[in-house]
């Protein structure tokens, strides 16, 4: 039995397996409709999260399963004080697999210990996000049909965004990637992403300001949102925000073929002109964090496709 | 000059740095043995200056060498047998550490859940990095 807690715990011969299987999912969805018939999917959301929750729904049941589960710590026993190690055994007796959320980091790892179902990391505080890279790695092969030989420009709140961190965790493991990271100086990715990650691995990158420089010679733009609260005044913010509204302007200066990723919600960094243009994927990410989810639940139920 | 006698089984940590054996004393739960513990402090030292000793009476198997090594894996442990320094065991940075420090991290699962042991692994040998097995934070003193 397998469970996965961080973008890491696949190799990319897994990952690569993961993502033929998702893309099978996508080419033929009749073949798999039935494959997790009987099996059930615990959506254990100590947090609130629409998005993420839906997509696992809806993935299991595109795969003939059932779901049930709660999407608060207020209307689950955890308001009473029962211990994640508790209710992931009790979980363990009601359903076949678990995707859990939490506020507080390593919650996921500490229900893994204890359960007799593969538990899914679906987000813990600031610390993993599993599933959303994998999204975002099935959506980079999906549409440049292989991860690699890319120059990738992500753009916005780079210290703390944890999307970003995992995936230049996970990018770097393929061959001939260049970053550019684009963000205010008071939100530059962490040092030891920088010592650990990129330097480590001797992948070039450069850390600049303002997006318009970097346009033209990206195949991927990851946009996040700059978030005013990070800011020590508000002089700054008002500086830097306008810096990061993705707008038609802006998209004339980028290639024929780059593509806008985003792991949403998006609130005003993408300027919803660009929803029209053809480069703009980030609602079809959406779609794919779908397919990658069925092919993650199959995978790790180790079931046979009818 | 303080004369302490010399221990007839048991073990010596020596080299301990000025100031730190109650410490050592407490994380290594001397205060639970049922034997004769002697701390030597600020006790003169060609190496170092200064240094503490403590001597302890029982049996070595009782001694955490892991936590030891995580406190300063630069002390001494001189195993007595016979009256006699039988072995001198060397100290290692561990590769796990549990229930020794606590994460400072109050994001993270070991700061709400009920008896959960406190994990810290070795990720960086060199610069003597431990992380927290959960939410992987860095400990810093």
């Amino acid at each position: 039995m397998r469970h996965l807690m961080s973008p890491l715990d696949l190799s990319t011969e897994e990952l690569e397996q993961l993502m033929d299987l998702a893309d099978d999912m996508r080419a033929d969805p009749q073949k798999y409709a039935d494959c997790c018939h009987g099996k059930k999917l615990a959506t254990c959301f100590y947090e609130p999260s629409t998005r993420t929750r839906l997509s696992f729904e809806a993935a299991m049941l595109n795969l003939g399963g059932s779901v049930l589960g709660f999407s608060s710590a207020d209307s689950s026993s955890a308001a009473k004080g029962e211990s994640v190690s508790d209710t992931i055994r009790v979980i363990s007796s009601y359903a076949d697999i678990c995707a859990m959320r939490h506020p507080k980091e390593g919650a996921p790892l500490v229900a893994s210990f204890h359960s007799r179902i593969p538990v899914i990391n679906a987000g813990d505080g600031g610390h993993q996000h599993p599933t959303q890279t994998l999204t975002d790695l099935y959506t980079i092969r999906a549409l440049k049909g292989e991860i690699g030989n890319l120059t990738i420009g992500l753009c916005g709140d780079l210290k703390f965004g944890r999307t970003v961190h995992s995936l230049i965790n996970a990018l770097v493991r393929y061959p001939n990637i260049r970053f550019i990271l684009i963000s205010p100086e008071e939100l530059r990715i962490p040092e030891y992403i920088r010592e650990d990650v990129l330097d480590q691995n001797n992948i070039p990158y450069q850390e600049i300001e303002r997006l318009e420089d970097a346009m033209p010679e990206l195949d991927i733009l990851y946009m996040t949102r700059v978030q005013r609260e990070r800011f020590f005044n508000e002089e700054d913010y008002l500086r830097m925000k306008d810096f990061y509204i993705l707008n038609a302007e802006k998209m004339e200066l980028a290639k024929e073929n780059m593509m806008v990723l985003h792991p949403l919600p998006r609130v005003n960094e993408i300027s919803v002109e660009v929803d029209d243009d053809p480069r703009a994927a980030y609602f079809m990410q959406a779609q794919y964090g779908v397919y990658i989810r069925m092919a993650l639940i199959a995978t790790l139920l180790e079931v046979k496709v009818c | 000059m303080l004369n302490i006698s010399g221990i007839h089984e048991g073990f010596v940590l020596d080299h301990i740095k000025a100031g730190m054996s109650m410490k050592i004393y407490h994380d290594l739960h001397l205060d639970r043995f049922d034997c004769t513990v002697a701390m030597i402090m600020n006790a003169k030292s060609n190496k170092m200056g200064k240094k503490d000793i403590i001597k302890v009476e029982c049996p070595i198997d009782a001694l955490d060498l892991d936590i030891l090594g995580y406190i300063d894996h630069n002390i001494t442990v001189n195993v007595i047998k016979g009256d006699r320094i039988v072995e001198k065991k060397p100290l290692t940075l561990p590769k796990q550490i549990r229930n020794v420090i606590r994460c400072k991290n109050p994001r993270c699962i070991s700061s709400i859940e009920q008896e959960l042991d406190q994990i810290f692994i070795l990720t960086d040998e060199e610069n003597e990095v431990y992380r927290c097995k959960y939410c992987e934070e860095k400990y810093s003193g």
